[in-house]
């Protein structure tokens, strides 16, 4: 591939998603594109960055853009974070919230939806307690394709075994064919929308809890920020955000700053850090156990 | 340094499984049946059990049953490992003991993301 071929599907693929692509993903983009100039029978790499330089909207470019996005996701990802959100965030909600009995939750960059999933099922897996609260998970990313399958709740073999609890598979799932699909009433907690991390977030609402969990790696200092302030831009005066472990607010202006001893847990200075770190259980630090 | 008891009556499925176990820092046995597994654990306890249904002479389910009723056998967790995949041998599984069970084929990160699961890492 031409570096100046490269370059435009780069530039492309930054100015729609934020991602950023290095040089070293050459190969990445031949592979992944090879497939959608087929799709819009264009002969090869070369026809298609021909017609991208032609037209720069379109299903072309969402196709690129799509097609470059990571779908990298499994349930219960990284477990910590959902004993986090069990152990510590959900208690602090469910106090706070008693009048309105209502949770709003966004999993930002969802791809085919095991973290919703996960959520409500960790929801559902606390019982009676919640029994009459109402809990809104909405799920978002910018891959229509990925919603899709997010939205028919079907899993390969393979897929829930990444993850998912065995006890948690025979309680929720059902046997397909040789996949696994959600029941209705899991499937029914979660609301999956198209939603481009740069565009307008504010018409999704507001939330209690966001995750965004390993989107930011994939951009460069001033998109992160600019997603970060959006996020905190619908994310209640007390609520708290879950990013990636291998992401953190450090170096970036924002009001939202790392929660003390929940590794990953963001949230406004004056309300979870000072009032609510002190009483996180020392389990919480240690436990395993997902729900 | 934690053990793990391999059992299983495939010698390639033992030999992989060892080979991913050892590089969660276990060391590792193996058995070729239920039997044998049990006389093993009888000798020494391991910390994990990954194990096959269907052997010869004691199969995966006679194992875990015997296993839980014998003396310090409620101690090992242990992760099955079959090709069986229905939802009622997964539900049997669990209910003779099983702490968790993968579906055959397998591959590191799912035996690692087990082991997680059940507190071994």
């Amino acid at each position: 591939m031409k570096p100046e071929d490269f370059d435009l599907i780069a530039g492309i693929v930054k100015s729609k998603s934020g991602l950023v692509l290095g040089k070293d993903k050459t190969y990445l983009v031949t592979s992944r594109l090879t497939p959608v100039a087929r799709k819009h029978k264009l002969a090869d790499l070369s026809a298609l960055v021909s017609a991208l330089r032609l037209r720069r909207e379109g299903e072309l470019v969402h196709d690129v853009v799509e097609a470059m996005t990571t779908n990298e996701t499994s349930f219960f990802r990284d477990l910590k974070p959902f004993d986090a959100f069990r152990d510590v965030v959900l208690p602090y909600m469910v106090s706070s919230r008693q009048k309105q009995k209502k949770l709003r939750i966004w999993c930002a960059a969802c791809s085919t939806g095991q973290e919703p999933y996960s959520l409500a099922i960790l929801l559902r897996e606390q019982g009676g307690a919640l029994a009459n609260w109402r809990f809104d998970i909405v799920a978002t990313d910018l891959n229509g394709a990925v919603l899709e399958r997010a939205r028919s709740g079907r899993y390969t073999q393979f897929e829930v075994q990444r993850g998912m609890p065995a006890k948690l598979l025979v309680k929720y799932f059902r046997k397909v064919d040789n996949d696994w699909q959600l029941n209705p009433e899991i499937r029914s907690a979660v609301t999956f929308r198209e939603q481009n991390l740069l565009g307008n977030i504010g018409a999704v609402g507001r939330f209690d809890v966001i995750f965004c969990r390993n989107v930011l790696i994939y951009f460069d200092p001033s998109t992160k920020e600019r997603v970060i302030k959006s996020l905190e831009g619908v994310l209640e005066e007390d609520g708290a955000l879950f990013l990636g472990g291998a992401e953190s607010t450090v170096g970036i202006r924002s009001n939202l700053k790392p929660v003390k001893n929940v590794r990953g847990c963001y949230a406004r200075a004056d309300n979870f850090v000072t009032q609510f770190a002190p009483a996180i259980p020392q389990r919480v630090l240690n436990s395993r156990a997902l729900v | 340094m934690r053990t793990c008891l391999v059992v299983d009556d495939s010698k390639v499925v033992r030999t992989v499984a060892q080979r991913i176990v050892r590089e969660l820092d276990f060391e590792t046995r193996e058995s070729i049946n239920g039997l044998e597994a049990l006389e093993s654990c009888r000798k020494s306890m391991p910390d994990v059990v990954l194990l096959d249904w269907n052997m010869p002479v004691m199969n995966g389910i006679e194992f875990l049953r015997e296993l839980r009723t014998s003396p310090g056998g409620e101690r090992p967790k242990v992760i099955f490992c079959t090709t069986e995949t229905d939802a009622k041998c997964i539900e049997e599984a669990i209910t003779a003991g099983a702490d968790e069970y993968v579906m055959k084929p397998f591959d590191t990160e799912i035996i690692r993301g087990k082991f997680a699961q059940v507190g071994l890492l």
